[in-house]
């Protein structure tokens, strides 16, 4: 009798680690799809960017001042190559993001100092909701209050003090992105100030520093690198930001630093070339690809480095 | 701090000025962000609550047997067939007998909704007993009588900068008269598809379009997150790989939402060849985009769940995967469960990949399947803000209500879900 139930745990347990092994497999595989979007994205962007770089050189795409991606009817149509340089739809997507980052900043920085030091518990269960919603919001609807409401504002305003704003300007779209971007700053800069010792704060006071003091020659310079990691995150953050561009700002590209006036983006440009109809094989669909390359490696840039800052920043006082 | 604080006070010195300031800084940087906030909920609220009425107007319409059903079947495919908006218009030109002249009559035509000729049909093929006789008929404004009643369109404005002209108001203001002109509940704007004319379409459509694209995004989005979430946080050794795939996720996690779209764009429609503007697309594409949402809220769901329960159960001869979904698991499920809502609620705001994958399509009829072209709520925002119609403005605005609406229940369940069930350690 002893042998048979010997030989049935055997059995079973056989069989239990048949199971274990099959549940280990679908875990892995399950865990790799995160591993598999990822190279899907590489692979698929790649792949598309190559066949346009054939068409058009990796130079003229990366230092061309000039944007008008139509593809000719005909061969001998003038103008008929079409331009595929990138430098104004860069340079349009960072005056935006840079509008909207001196807009948040200020904004989202004082924010999460006042939360993180000066509020009580009953201010802060309120604020900080409110905050977040701002950022539940879709950005279908800040690109309809920017294009229906801040750019109408903005024109009529100018058009007071004698200014000539166009009615896509980067200025709008930009101001409206930095509002969507001040909770992003604020709760990664309100976890980087919470998570400064309160050692360091008794400290300052018992030297007789005032709050005020303490903050600005204690707390913020022990924040600096966690605070300029959430401020490349939200940079990364506004780079990639499609709706709001695509219904406030222009189409044109335009080399301009001039906020008042029209300017377009890598994402809005994206999206033009990609809805309505597309030949896949045209360098004009190709483009669309070469500039979400472009796009992506440029955030996953600001991504990368602004994560290591974050964790390091995290390992020093932990 | 409270002794520095009367030091100060009684000091009453440039330091604690500078003090109060910097304070004072901290609060107008919150009530400025609150009051962005409010602007923008206050003025998308004023005009979008203007949709859910509509302008309606009573006409006697003249249904004669010999234009209708000349051969008496009653059959309601023939009833269908016959040319309803020749018998409005001639309806319209009785009731206002003072429209003579050709331009006078086309505007006489442009006080009902075009698709009015529409909902006489269904409603005399419904009751053909209306056949042969003079009836009265609550049909839809057209856009513009229905913003002129809400008072967008100003009408102590010069002739040429409105879009309704004196004879119309005329028209309107003996409507109003006898009775014959009332601003209803848009019904239509809830339980209808999209359509070319503002005072038609309604936001159905987007919405199941919506719920499809979302079932399949969490169908594929929350077993692949939580099993990933398991293996990362409990089966995994804690070496290289592991690190590789959780920097991975922390990345995948600040991709901008387009790149995903391309992805789709690029790999389900054209190497797949799924098929296009669907809501399985739109809802695979979500899927891939929540995942890092959905794993990072469950892995600190996992990581919650003191090592005591999983050491009991070993104890007790339980298997490594016993111990997990046994135990593990459905004790981390309320997180787990609370991180996919939020995610849901991030899913069922984008719009970019959508667009990629060609959800921008003009829908008319509500998608009966995950495999029919479709568009969603926030594809509809973003199409009718493009609209040049006035009528449209307010519609936006209602959808995006409707849209804000849905977020704010997705997020109070998360929030109640994780009070009722969440278990403090």
């Amino acid at each position: 009798m002893a042998v048979s139930s010997d030989i049935s745990i055997a059995a079973r347990g056989q069989k239990n680690r048949l199971v274990e092994l099959a549940v280990r497999c679908v875990l892995i595989f399950c865990a790799l799809v995160a591993v598999a979007t990822t190279i899907g994205i590489v692979a698929s962007l790649l792949f598309e960017a190559l066949r346009f770089f054939q068409q058009v050189p990796l130079t003229d795409f990366l230092f061309g001042l000039e944007w008008s991606p139509q593809t000719a009817l005909r061969s001998d149509q003038v103008g008929s190559s079409g331009a595929f340089g990138a430098v104004p739809l860069i340079a349009g997507t960072l005056l935006i993001s840079a509008i909207a980052m001196i807009v948040a900043t200020p904004l989202g920085l004082m924010s999460a100092i006042y939360l993180a030091e000066y509020a009580n518990e009953r201010t802060r269960g309120i604020v900080k909701p409110l905050l977040e919603l701002l950022a539940g919001i879709p950005t279908v609807v800040y690109g309809f209050f920017a294009a229906l409401i801040v750019a109408p504002m903005l024109r009529n305003g100018g058009e007071s003090m004698g200014f000539e704003i166009s009615s896509e300007s980067a200025l709008a779209a930009g101001l409206t992105m930095g509002v969507m971007i001040i909770p992003l700053i604020s709760s990664l800069s309100d976890d980087v100030i919470n998570a400064v010792p309160q050692s360091l704060r008794d400290a300052s006071y018992g030297l007789g520093a005032t709050q005020a003091e303490t903050i600005k020659q204690v707390i913020l310079p022990a924040a600096t690198p966690g605070i300029a990691g959430s401020l490349l995150l939200a940079t990364s953050r506004a780079i990639g930001e499609t709706m709001i561009v695509v219904m406030a700002a222009g189409l044109a590209a335009k080399l301009t630093a001039n906020p008042l006036e029209a300017v377009t983006t890598v994402t809005v440009q994206i999206v033009t070339l990609l809805t309505g109809d597309q030949e896949f094989d045209s360098a004009k669909t190709l483009s669309a690809f070469a500039l979400g390359l472009l796009l992506f490696v440029i955030t996953l840039c600001l991504n990368v480095v602004a994560l290591r800052i974050v964790d390091r920043y995290k390992e020093q006082y932990d | 701090m409270t002794e520095s604080a009367i030091i100060l006070k009684s000091a009453g010195s440039k330091r604690h000025r500078a003090e109060s300031r910097f304070r004072a800084y901290g609060l107008i940087a919150i009530a400025i962000s609150l009051s962005f906030l409010l602007i923008m909920i206050g003025s998308i609220t004023m005009r979008g609550t203007a949709a859910f009425k509509q302008t309606f107007v009573q006409i006697e319409v003249n249904l004669p047997t010999e234009k209708l059903d000349p051969e008496g079947t009653r059959d309601p495919e023939v009833l269908r067939k016959a040319r309803y908006g020749k018998l409005l218009k001639s309806a319209l030109r009785e009731q206002f007998p003072d429209a003579k002249k050709r331009a006078d009559k086309k505007s006489l035509y442009k006080l009902i909704s075009s698709t009015a000729e529409y909902s006489i049909r269904d409603q005399v093929a419904a009751n053909p007993s209306l056949v042969g006789g003079i009836h009265p008929f609550w049909v839809r404004a057209s856009s513009d009588v229905d913003q002129y009643m809400k008072g967008t369109i100003d009408g102590s404005l010069e002739e040429s900068q409105r879009r309704v002209n004196d004879k119309q108001i005329a028209w309107i203001e003996s409507l109003k008269a006898s009775g014959s002109i009332e601003s209803r509940f848009n019904t239509q704007f809830f339980t209808g598809g999209d359509s070319r004319e503002p005072e038609q379409a309604g936001i159905m459509g987007a919405v199941v379009g919506s719920a499809l694209t979302l079932l399949i995004c969490f169908l594929l989005a929350f077993p692949i997150g939580v099993l990933a979430a398991v293996y990362l946080e409990e089966f995994s050794a804690k070496g290289r790989i592991n690190r590789f795939i959780e920097v991975n996720i922390n990345n995948l996690a600040a991709v901008p939402s387009i790149v995903y779209g391309l992805l789709g764009l690029a790999i389900l429609l054209n190497v797949f060849n799924l098929p296009r503007s669907t809501p399985l697309v739109g809802g695979m594409v979500l899927a891939l985009m929540t995942l890092p949402t959905i794993i990072i809220a469950s892995r600190s769901s996992l990581r919650a769940v003191p090592p005591s329960i999983r050491e009991a159960a070993f104890g007790l001869g339980a298997s490594k995967v016993q111990t997990t979904f046994h135990h593990v698991v459905p004790l981390a499920m309320p997180g787990m469960l609370t991180g996919s809502i939020i995610g849901m609620a991030q899913a069922l705001g984008e719009t970019a990949p959508l667009l990629m994958i060609g959800m921008v399509a003009f829908i008319v009829d509500v998608p009966g399947g995950v495999t029919e072209a479709a568009t969603a709520l926030p594809v509809q925002i973003f199409l009718w803000a493009d609209s040049p119609e006035r009528g449209f403005m307010e519609k936006t605005s209602a959808a995006i209500l409707v849209l804000l609406g849905f977020l704010v229940i997705m997020n109070l369940a998360a929030v109640y879900l994780r009070r009722r069930l969440e278990i403090r350690w």
